[in-house]
C-alpha cells in the first residue's frame, strides 16, 4: 500500500458513518444555484422530470377542463373552433408528449438505479441534457400557446392538413419541432435505461432476478429506440416542406399524403405501450408488495412483455383502417391487433393470481391498482372491438374511440401511476402520503373517471365526432356530454386532492423508514429519501426478492473507491463484478448544450441556417461536455 | 332469423339501458343490409366483451374476498394455462366473424349501380352524380338523394385536405384522400332522412361540415334526379340574379343557366330545394339564407365564405332569388 492508495481509500478500508459521510461527499450535488443546475444525481434529476410532468398534466387538464366546458351544452360559444382546436392539439400533444411518456421515464431515471443496486445511471450528464431539452420544448409548445400561437392541427398533425398550404404561420412548425426535442430527450433516457439495466446491475442480479418494472422499462427502452425514430423523421419531412419546399407529403407534386400516416402510426401504436408497459411493471411491483407474496408467473410477465413489445410494431395500420388501403392488408392489422391481447390477457391472469394466493393490504397503492384491472379490461376488450376493420369504420373518429383510449391510458397508465406514487413517494421524499386522503383521492378518482368516460362510447354509436368544437341540439346528444362534462369535473379535482395530500404529507407525512411497505426489491434496502451515494455498499442479490430472502441484511460487495466516483460494471446475463467504471461528475456543460440546442431547435422553425450555425455551436459545447480530464484512469 | 332475433333483444335492452341510442345519425339504427350487418356484429362483439369483463372482475372479487381458499401454486398455472388458451380461441372465433363481415362489406359486386361523386372541401360536400351519357351527369352540394333497394357506389376524393364520409345508419366511415380514389357500395332499404358529418379533422369547421342522405322510393328519386339536371328556371324578378351576378357571388359559385360558373364553392343551381345550408349548418329558410349572406362568419367562423357588401334591399332581392331556385 502506496502514498497515493492511501489518499485513496476503498469502502472496504472505512466503516459506519465515516465511510457514509465520504461516500455522501463524493457523490453529492454542491450547493447553490450552480451546483443545482450542474448535477448529474438521477435521483434530483428524476424528481425534476417528475414534477415537471405532473405540471404538464395539470395543464393538459386543465384544457381538457375547458374543452368539457364548451362541450357541455349544444352550440355553446364558450370558446370559438379556432381556441378549440388548439385546446384539443395542446391537450392531445402534452399528455402524450410531455406527460406519459416523460413521466414513466422520469420514475425510471429515479428508480430504475435503486433497483439495480447501482450508485447512479449510466451516462449522467446525458441524462441531465435530456432533462433540459425536454424542459425547453415544453416550454416551447406552452409559451407558444399564450401567444396563441399554439399549435391547431392535432397531436397527430396529419397532412395535408398541417402542411404549406392549409396550415399558414408557425403553429404547426411549433408542433413539429416540439417533436424533434421531446424526441432527443426521450431517445437518450432510453439508452441510459439500457446501459443501466444491462451493464449496471448489482453482482448476483442475474437476469432472471431483474425486478418486473426493469424489465418493463428495458423493454420500453428498446421501443423508444425503434419508435421514435419513425415520428422524428416525419416530423423533419414536414418542417422541409414547410420551411424549404420539398413535396414530401404533396400529392399534386408525387407525394403521398398518406406516407405521413404510416411513419406517424408506426410510431404511435408503439407510443401507447411506452406507455402502458412501464404501468404494468409498476402493478407487477405493487401487487406483490401488498399481496405480500412473490409475483406469480415471473417467466410468464417477463415474456409477455417482450411480447407485447415485439406485436406492438405490427399495429400501425389499425388507425387507418378508414383509409381505404388494400383489404386483405388491413385485415392482417385485424389479427395481430387481437393477438396482442393475449399477452396482455396473460399479465392480468397472473397478478389476480397473485391476488389471489396472497393476503392482500388494502393501501391506496393496492386501490389505485384494483381499479386499473377493472377499468383497464374494459379499455383492453373494447380494443379488440376497434381491432375489427369493419366495427372500426363505424367508430372510428368518434367519441367511442375517445372513451377507448382514454380507458387504456388513464385506466391502464394513470392509474397505475398514481398507485406509483403512493407506493414510491415515501422512497422519494422521507415520508408517506396520507393513506385518509389517499383513500378519498382513489374513489373520487375511480367514480369520476368512469361518470365522465363511460358515456362517451354511447355518443360515439349515437354519431358524436371527434374534434368537433360544437354540435347542434337537435343531435340529442346534450344530456350524456352534460354528464361527460361534470364527471370529468370531479375527476379534475379529484387531481387537486392529490396535489393536496401531496403537499399536506411532504411537510405532516408520517416518516417512512427506509421499508415502510416491507418490500421485496433494493430500492428499499436503502434510507428514505437514498443518500447520494445510493448504497453505502453495493448489495449482493441472491434470488429475485432479496430483502425477503435475507431479512438479517444483504451481503455487501466491497473495493470501491471512497472519493471517486466509482460504480461496478458487471456482465449482461449473470451480473459478475467485471469492471470499476468512473462516473462522471456533476458538470454545466449539459445545460449549455441542451440551451443552445434548443436555440438551434427554435431558430430552425424560421431558417433551415440555423441547423449549420447551431450545430457548429451544439458541436463546440459538445467538446466542452467531453474534453478528458488530466487525471489518470484506475484500472 | 335467430339472430336478428337475438341481435334485437340485446338492442332492446340497450336501447332501455342507454335512455336509447336512435337517432338520424345513429350506427345502431341500420337503414340498409350492409348497416345492418355492421350492427348485428356491433352486438355480438359486445356480449362476448362484456361476459369476458364480467368474468375476469368476478375472478378478481373472489380472489379478494375469499377466505383461506388456497390454489396450489401447479393448479394455479394450469388455470392461467388454461384461460390465456380461452382469450386465444375467443379472439379466433372475433377475429373469423369480422373477417367474414369485412368481406361481404366490401367484396360486394357492382351491380348496375347509382354511381356518385363526393369530393370533400373545407368545409362541403361537393356531389356529382354518374353517367355513360354526359347530358345525365349534374353536379350538387350536401344532399345526396339515393333510390331504396338499389346499390350505391360511391367514390370519394378531396380536392384539399383529408375527410372522411360517414352516414352511420348505411356504411362505415371511408375517407377522402387527395390523390387517393376510394370507393364505397351499400344500398339504403328503409325511407329517411338521415344525416352524416365529416369524421377526419379537416381544420376549423370540421364540426360544420355535414350532409343529407336522403333515401326515397326509385319514382321519388327520378323525378328529383330530372329536376337537378335541368338549369335553373328564369326567376320571376331579375333584380336578385343581377346582384348575383354582378357581386363577388358568381366567382365561387355555379348557377347553370347563369353566366356564374364558379367551381369554388357550391352548386346553387337547385339551391331552394334542399333542405339545409353551409354544409347542413342552418335549415334553409329565409332569414337562414339572409343571415348567411350577410355575416357567415359568425355562423361558421373560418368559412370560406366572405361577407359580400349588400344594401337591405339587395340582400332581401338575393334572398328571393336564392330560395327560389328550386
Amino acid at each position: 500500500m502506496n502514498a497515493n492508495d492511501k489518499d485513496r481509500p476503498r469502502d472496504n478500508e472505512l466503516a459506519g458513518r465515516e465511510l457514509e459521510e465520504r461516500l455522501a461527499r463524493t457523490w453529492g450535488t454542491p450547493r447553490g444555484i450552480l451546483g443545482a443546475l450542474s448535477t448529474v444525481d438521477h435521483k434530483i434529476v428524476g424528481r425534476r422530470y417528475i414534477v415537471t410532468a405532473f405540471v404538464f398534466l395539470c395543464l393538459a387538464g386543465l384544457s381538457a377542463v375547458v374543452m368539457r366546458a364548451q362541450l357541455a351544452v349544444p352550440g355553446n360559444t364558450l370558446v370559438g373552433p379556432d381556441r378549440y382546436n388548439q385546446l384539443f392539439t395542446m391537450h392531445g400533444t402534452t399528455m402524450m408528449f410531455l406527460f406519459a411518456v416523460p413521466v414513466m421515464e422520469a420514475f425510471a431515471v429515479y428508480l430504475v438505479p435503486l433497483m439495480v443496486g447501482t450508485r447512479n445511471i449510466a451516462f449522467p450528464r446525458l441524462n441531465a441534457f435530456s432533462y433540459w431539452v425536454y424542459l425547453f420544448g415544453g416550454l416551447l409548445l406552452w409559451v407558444a400557446f399564450m401567444l396563441n400561437i399554439g399549435p391547431d392541427v392535432g397531436w397527430f398533425a396529419y397532412v395535408p392538413l398541417s402542411g404549406p398550404e392549409y396550415s399558414p404561420g408557425k403553429r404547426a412548425d411549433i408542433w413539429a419541432q416540439m417533436i424533434t426535442f421531446t424526441e432527443v430527450s426521450a431517445l437518450a433516457v432510453a439508452v441510459e435505461i439500457i446501459v443501466t439495466v444491462l451493464k449496471q446491475r448489482a453482482p448476483g442480479m442475474t437476469l432472471d432476478r431483474i425486478p418486473l418494472f426493469v424489465w418493463a422499462m428495458l423493454v420500453t427502452s428498446f421501443l423508444i429506440i425503434f419508435a421514435m425514430p419513425a415520428v422524428m423523421i416525419a416530423s423533419t419531412m414536414l418542417i422541409l416542406d414547410r420551411l424549404v419546399g420539398t413535396h414530401m407529403f404533396n400529392p399534386a407534386e408525387g407525394g403521398d399524403a398518406l406516407l405521413w400516416q404510416h411513419l406517424f402510426w408506426f410510431f404511435g401504436h408503439p407510443e401507447v405501450y411506452i406507455i402502458f408497459l412501464p404501468a404494468t411493471g409498476m402493478v407487477s411491483m405493487i401487487v406483490a408488495t401488498f399481496a405480500q407474496r412473490e409475483v406469480f408467473g415471473y417467466l410468464a410477465l417477463v415474456l409477455a412483455l417482450i411480447a407485447v413489445g415485439f406485436l406492438s410494431f405490427g399495429l400501425w395500420v389499425h388507425h387507418m383502417f378508414a383509409t381505404g388501403l388494400p383489404q386483405l392488408g388491413a385485415s392482417l392489422f385485424t389479427a395481430s391487433s387481437m393477438m396482442i391481447a393475449i399477452p396482455n390477457g396473460l399479465q392480468i391472469f397472473c397478478w389476480i393470481a397473485t391476488l389471489w394466493d396472497g393476503r392482500p393490504r388494502y393501501t391506496t397503492s393496492l386501490l389505485f391498482v384494483l381499479g386499473f384491472i377493472v377499468t383497464f379490461v374494459i379499455g383492453g376488450l373494447s380494443g379488440v372491438l376497434v381491432a375489427s376493420v369493419p366495427l372500426d369504420t363505424q367508430v372510428h373518429d368518434t367519441y367511442f374511440v375517445v372513451a377507448h383510449f382514454h380507458y387504456v391510458l388513464i385506466g391502464g397508465a394513470v392509474f397505475p401511476l398514481l398507485g406509483g406514487v403512493y407506493y414510491w413517494f415515501p422512497k422519494i421524499t422521507g415520508r408517506l402520503l396520507s393513506e385518509r386522503i389517499g383513500k378519498w383521492h382513489f374513489w373520487l378518482a375511480f367514480v369520476s373517471f368512469n361518470v365522465a368516460f363511460f358515456p362517451m362510447h354511447i355518443l360515439g354509436l349515437e354519431g358524436m365526432p371527434r374534434r368537433v368544437y360544437t354540435y347542434q341540439a337537435e343531435m340529442g346528444w346534450g344530456n350524456l356530454n352534460l354528464i361527460v362534462t361534470l364527471g370529468s369535473f370531479a375527476f379534475f379535482l379529484s387531481f387537486v386532492l392529490f396535489l393536496c395530500n401531496c403537499i399536506y404529507s411532504l411537510r405532516r407525512g408520517l416518516v417512512a423508514g427506509p421499508n415502510p411497505w416491507n418490500a421485496s426489491s433494493l430500492e428499499w434496502a436503502t434510507s428514505s429519501p437514498p443518500p447520494p451515494q445510493n448504497f453505502t455498499l453495493i448489495p449482493v442479490v441472491r434470488s429475485r426478492d432479496p430483502l425477503w430472502s435475507s431479512p438479517e441484511g444483504l451481503p455487501a460487495a466491497t473495493g470501491l473507491s471512497v472519493d471517486r466516483r466509482e460504480l461496478i460494471v458487471s456482465t449482461v446475463v449473470d451480473a459478475e463484478p467485471d469492471l470499476r467504471e468512473a462516473s462522471p461528475d456533476p458538470s454545466i456543460w449539459p445545460l449549455a448544450a441542451a440551451g443552445a440546442t434548443g436555440i438551434a431547435f427554435v431558430a430552425s422553425i424560421f431558417t433551415p441556417w440555423a441547423v449549420v450555425w447551431g450545430g457548429i455551436i451544439v458541436g463546440i459545447l459538445f467538446i466542452g461536455w467531453f474534453w478528458p480530464k488530466s487525471e489518470k484512469e484506475d484500472k | 332469423m335467430r339472430r336478428r332475433l337475438l341481435a334485437t333483444g340485446v338492442l332492446f335492452v340497450f336501447a332501455a339501458a342507454s335512455g336509447g341510442c336512435r337517432g338520424a345519425q345513429s350506427a345502431l339504427n341500420p337503414h340498409g343490409p350492409e348497416a345492418r350487418e355492421l350492427a348485428w356484429l356491433f352486438w355480438f362483439f359486445l356480449a362476448i366483451l362484456a361476459a369476458v369483463w364480467f368474468a375476469v372482475v368476478a375472478a378478481l372479487l373472489f380472489a379478494l374476498i375469499r377466505r383461506r381458499f388456497p390454489v396450489r401454486e401447479h393448479s394455479m398455472t394450469r388455470i392461467v394455462g388454461a384461460l390465456v388458451g380461452a382469450t386465444a380461441i375467443i379472439l379466433l372465433v372475433l377475429t373469423g366473424l369480422s373477417y367474414r363481415t369485412q368481406s361481404q362489406l366490401y367484396g360486394q359486386e357492382v351491380t348496375a349501380p347509382v354511381t356518385i361523386h363526393l369530393t370533400g372541401h373545407q368545409w362541403w360536400w361537393e356531389i356529382e352524380y354518374e353517367s355513360s351519357n354526359p347530358s345525365q351527369t349534374f353536379t350538387t352540394a350536401n344532399e345526396i338523394h339515393v333510390p331504396l333497394n338499389r346499390q350505391i357506389r360511391l367514390k370519394l376524393t378531396s380536392s384539399d385536405v383529408i375527410h372522411s364520409f360517414w352516414v352511420p345508419t348505411v356504411f362505415g366511415k371511408m375517407d377522402l384522400i387527395p390523390g387517393v380514389k376510394n370507393e364505397i357500395r351499400f344500398t339504403v332499404d328503409k325511407p329517411g332522412v338521415l344525416r352524416g358529418q365529416c369524421a377526419e379533422f379537416c381544420g376549423f369547421q370540421h364540426a360544420h361540415m355535414s350532409l343529407l342522405l336522403i333515401a326515397e322510393d326509385p319514382a321519388t328519386f327520378a323525378k328529383w334526379r330530372n329536376s337537378q339536371l335541368r338549369s335553373r328556371l328564369p326567376p320571376a324578378s331579375s333584380e336578385g340574379e343581377k346582384i348575383f351576378l354582378g357581386k363577388p357571388c358568381a366567382t365561387c359559385h355555379t348557377i347553370r343557366g347563369t353566366p356564374a360558373g364558379g367551381r369554388f364553392g357550391p352548386d346553387l343551381t337547385h339551391f331552394g330545394s334542399r333542405k339545409t345550408i353551409a354544409a347542413g349548418t342552418l335549415l334553409l329558410t329565409r332569414g337562414a339564407i339572409a343571415g348567411w349572406i350577410v355575416d357567415p362568419q359568425s355562423t361558421k367562423p373560418g368559412a370560406n365564405m366572405p361577407a359580400v357588401d349588400l344594401t337591405p334591399q339587395e340582400t332581401l332581392a338575393l334572398t328571393d332569388y336564392l330560395e327560389g331556385l328550386r
